[in-house]
């Protein structure tokens, strides 16, 4: 890997930098999120292969490291995916109402009592 | 296994085999480049576990956005996008640097590595300062995690909010003062008694902008995403249109940035040792194997970053 | 085969006479030689006596809580004590106990002799993950005078960011501490599996235990970090109160157990999958049969790794969990059971015509593939969705885990002691001793775990203080049982502990076993291996002859087809 290659990839960092802030400017709805983490993607992946040496070692290191990526995605998707089914079905209503509901059902459950709203 | 003597990795010319007598080769390796590449992999498996760490927090991230989008598109607007990505900048050049160092190593220029290591340090130090300069502005405004997130700041914010006919309170003053405010602190002791002893305010006095209904169940189907009147520097806790639940951004704000921060102090502590170690002409074409090493930790740093700063400072 | 350092057959008497080379144990004198050595069986033997030692302490507050539970009511401590002690007994005996047993304490002794290497990749790292391992458990006491906790081991918010027992914060640092020491070791070892196996020593002809060390230190790896960050965060929360796992703040408490399982969930099979890797060895050895089915043995190893990360949800059933991820992880957690299922059925056929010497570690070995059995078995009534309401938080589980996590991990890590106690003291204990005492553990043990069964589909809710008197039968019972396993126990540390003084010297091959750590010295040499050995097939037992002259196994060059291949072919 010459110095070229890598200041060339250092380059391509900064302008995709300029671009990521230009793009927020413009409002294309939802896709304003997927477009920032589609490029912050695109920059990481530079840095991970000629950065960090990817391109030319050994294949396990690279798999190791988008193994780890993985795990972290799949924790995104559960997690969210559970999200989305459960926080509105919880506890109905806003927290003072929850509080309520609490007192009704279970008036001497130790919950949120002692610090409303944090401490 | 032909895999160890058979290494035909991208190092390999610069490593070559030059005998058991490498001072560096530890007593249980049989290669010098079996001790690089275990090095290189044992890196490797770190930094896997660097992005799992952090990976905690993003996806803690995603939680709280998908939970709440309206608070950050709405609080995003505090921080300051010209210095995110000048930061941004600072950090992409410094890893540049750090490229060019085990570059130079690599073909044997010290000189040019050390040179290259200072200016990394540079741009570490760079970046830091303008986080620093980031965080105590925020801290000035209160835009801090939780519950401190709603303390007034100034006397006459108190005064305001506590005698006008929109009372304005964080839930329980008193003990939000003793629990979360440093006594010392001299804003504290200037809000007025009115405002210390007043009775626990009930839950449903509050103001809902300001206090957080909800809880979980404020996810908000179809509300209006919120566009502030007020960039960075106007004060939160006038804005009858700050979504509820603010101090939420600000809470994985620090935490993330933060957690970034105290590994771009230890990369700072690594690239001194770096630096040292080169000056001292121990490092050559034939070992250097700590500044690869060093580098790589150095860019898995720049590579977080490089999510965090669309993460924060670009939301539309 | 350079066969390695064997003692000089010259003796008369036909007795194995003192090692002529200095062996680990005596190599370098003194504390310091052990405080700053970079030798990995030393650290390996540390590891073991700390582990032992936490063992008892954990283990004193289990007999403690089975007292209290011995009539309904107050019997010798208050509620808030009981609270305490559960607290302390779980997370002793999970973060302190199982988890570096078999891998950090067994793993650093055995793993690069197996391997054929002279030692760990970082061996300094190793030392470095030792001390972090002690610096966590000052952390734990650290918290006990601080005021202890009550948190149950699985740390769930809101309670522990509210609790008012002072000592949560110390012991969730040391927690976090324990963490990066077993990320540590994890590391090390894959770096040691992959880049210092000798020529010849192919993934293939690894022992079975290595490769399921290999899948330990994967998950090691890749879930403590996310241990890591949500302690971090269970932190932050207690002392800065940001409000993240705070509902009434626009947190999300179920997200700290999304965190905490997405951890611990995986973490059991950091306990289970090297127990089942001794168990493989134990089986094979002791049974003087090759072992059946080792690719699948090896593979099933790997599966579970994989599988372990896409099932932690089955915990959160009853935590308000939607119902969509409800049934995608029950789903992915029957399939755990086929990996699971194949370990069992290849050790099944392995011992079917093989020559089994009842030695304890076989007794041990045999027990752990009962216990499993009925642990493994009764997971799969708390990960159907229907009858995990009913069972959820009761004795079912308690028994449940119990039965995996010390019936099995734990039973298998004293199998894997005894097995390779010889190896590492150059002693033998007594046979005769240690079957008694496995007789009373395997005894306590099913009596005070089934029982739990029983209480728990009954509807007897865990971590309770008090019950209805209907129960008190079962309590009993339970607790008598305790009573039984403790005194095996005790009778174990006393006769192995008289085999260090008085035991008869171990020959190299006490049991005819064929991988490499059966080749070196008992004890072994400080370098493992002077030339780096060849290496054979370690399950053929064709070529282990007894040899009558050093009361030990010899491994007879001749008969084995594969060491006389050319060098450069292996
Ligand atoms: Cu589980």
């Amino acid at each position: 890997m010459s110095p070229g290659i890598l200041i060339g990839t250092g380059l391509a960092l900064l302008v995709l930098t300029v671009l990521t802030v230009a793009v927020r400017y413009i409002d294309v709805g939802e896709f304003n999120i997927y477009i920032a983490i589609g490029i912050a993607v695109v920059k990481a992946t530079l840095v991970a292969l000629f950065f960090m040496h990817l391109r030319w070692d050994r294949p396990f290191n690279s798999l190791f490291f988008v193994a780890s990526i993985a795990a972290v995605v799949l924790m995104i998707v559960f997690t969210t995916m559970d999200t989305a089914q459960y926080a509105p079905d919880v506890i109905k209503g806003n927290a003072p109402e929850a509080q309520k509901t609490l007192d009704e059902l279970a008036p001497d459950a130790p919950v949120a009592v002692k610090y409303p709203y944090g401490m | 296994m032909t895999e160890i003597h058979a290494s035909n990795h991208a190092h390999d010319e610069e490593h070559g085999d030059h005998g058991h007598h490498d001072p560096h080769l530890a007593h249980h390796f049989e290669t010098p480049a079996q001790q690089f590449d275990s090095g290189k992999l044992g890196m490797w498996l770190f930094l896997a576990t660097e992005v799992l760490f952090f990976g905690g927090l993003f996806v803690l991230y995603c939680i709280l956005r998908y939970n709440h989008p309206e608070i950050f598109s709405y609080a995003s607007n505090y921080l300051d996008t010209v210095m995110g990505g000048v930061n941004t900048c600072v950090l992409i050049l410094s890893s540049l640097t750090m490229a060019l160092a085990v570059r130079f190593a690599q073909i044997n220029k010290p000189k040019w590595m050390v040179i290259c290591l200072v200016l990394t340090l540079l741009g570490a130090v760079g970046f830091l300062v303008i986080k620093y300069f980031e965080y105590t502005h925020k801290i000035h405004d209160h835009l801090v995690w939780g519950s401190t997130f709603y303390v007034p700041t100034s006397v006459e914010e108190a005064e305001k909010l506590g005698g006008g006919e929109n009372p304005v309170v964080t839930t329980e003053p008193a003990a939000v003062a003793a629990d979360f405010v440093d006594p010392s602190d001299s804003e504290q002791e200037l809000i007025p008694d009115s405002l210390m002893q007043k009775p626990a305010t009930s839950v449903s006095q509050i103001k809902p902008a300001q206090m957080a209904p909800g809880g979980i169940a404020s996810m908000a189907e179809g509300e209006p995403v919120v566009e502030p009147p007020y960039s960075s520097g106007a004060n939160h806790l006038e804005d009858a249109d700050m979504p509820p639940n603010t101090h939420l951004f600000f809470g994985i704000y620090y935490c993330m940035t933060g957690l970034h921060g105290v590994h771009v102090l230890i990369g700072m502590a690594l690239i001194v040792w770096l630096i040292v170690r080169g000056l001292r002409g121990h490092f050559s074409h034939k070992y250097y194997t700590p500044v690869d090493l060093g580098g790589l930790y150095w860019h898995i740093v720049d590579l977080i970053w490089i999510f965090l700063f669309p993460m924060f400072y670009l939301i539309h | 085969m350079s066969t390695i350092d064997l003692p000089h057959q010259d003796d008369q008497q036909g007795r194995t006479p003192a090692p002529v080379v200095d062996n680990y144990l005596t190599y370098t004198r003194g504390i310091k030689s052990w405080i700053f050595t970079l030798d990995h069986k030393r650290i390996g033997v540390m590891y073991m006596v700390s582990v032992l030692v936490s063992f008892l302490v954990g283990g004193t507050f289990a007999i403690l809580l089975r007292t209290e539970l011995l009539p309904p009511g107050k019997t010798i401590v208050g509620a808030d004590m009981y609270n305490q002690f559960f607290t302390l007994h779980g997370a002793i005996m999970v973060f302190l106990v199982i988890i570096p047993s078999i891998p950090a304490a067994l793993g650093n002794f055995v793993l690069p002799i197996m391997l054929g290497a002279k030692d760990v990749a970082f061996p300094r790292l190793n030392l470095f993950s030792y001390w972090l391992w002690i610096a966590g458990a000052i952390c734990a006491v650290v918290s006990l005078l601080m005021g202890g906790f009550d948190t149950g081991w699985t740390f769930y918010t809101p309670y522990s960011t509210t609790t008012e027992t002072g000592g949560v914060i110390a012991v969730v640092t040391g927690v976090f501490i324990l963490g990066f020491s077993s990320i540590f070791t994890g590391m090390n070892f894959i770096v040691t599996i992959h880049k210092l196996r000798p020529p010849g020593m192919t993934w293939f002809r690894m022992p079975l235990f290595l490769w399921s060390i290999y899948a330990t230190a994967m998950i090691q790896v890749l879930a403590t970090p996310v241990l890591a960050i949500t302690l971090l965060l269970l932190i932050i929360e207690r002392t800065l109160n940001i409000g993240v796992f705070n509902p009434s703040m626009g947190g999300d408490p179920v997200l700290f157990q999304h965190f905490f399982w997405f951890y611990s969930h995986p973490a059991v099979y950091i306990m289970i999958l090297p127990a089942m890797g001794i168990i493989s060895d134990v089986i094979a050895v002791h049974s003087h049969r090759h072992i059946f089915g080792y690719t699948f043995i090896a593979f099933s190893s790997i599966a579970i790794a994989v599988f372990s990360f896409l099932v932690w949800g089955h915990h959160m059933f009853t935590s308000g969990q939607s119902p969509l991820m409800n049934t995608i992880f029950s789903l992915i957690t029957f399939s755990v059971s086929i990996p699971s299922a194949i370990k069992v059925f290849n050790w099944l056929a392995t011992l079917y015509k093989g020559s089994i010497s009842l030695n304890t570690a076989m007794l041990y070995g045999l027990s752990f593939i009962f216990l499993f059995t009925i642990g493994g078995l009764t997971g799969l009534h708390l990960g159907t969705l229907n009858t995990d309401i009913h069972l959820h938080d009761t004795y079912f589980v308690v028994a449940h885990f119990h039965y995996v996590m010390m019936g099995s991990a734990l039973i298998a890590m004293i199998a894997g002691l005894h097995h390779w106690w010889p190896k590492m003291t150059g002693r033998m204990y007594s046979e005769f001793w240690g079957r008694i005492g496995c007789l009373l553990v395997f005894i306590g043990f099913n009596v005070t775990f089934f029982t739990q069964f029983m209480l728990g589909s009954q509807g007897m809710p865990r971590r309770y203080y008090d019950y209805l008197p209907e129960y008190q039968v079962y309590h009993v019972i339970s607790t008598i049982g305790s009573y039984v396993m403790a005194l095996g126990f005790v009778l174990t540390a006393v006769y192995l502990l008289a085999s260090i003084m008085f035991g008869r010297r171990a020959p190299a091959n006490p049991w005819g076993g064929r991988s490499l750590e059966w080749q070196c010295t008992s004890p072994p040499p400080h370098d493992n291996f002077k030339t780096t050995p060849r290496v054979g097939n370690c399950y053929d037992f064709s070529a282990v002859v007894w040899d009558e002259k050093q009361q030990g196994y010899v491994v007879d060059r001749s008969l084995d087809p594969t060491l006389n291949e050319p060098a450069d072919k292996a």
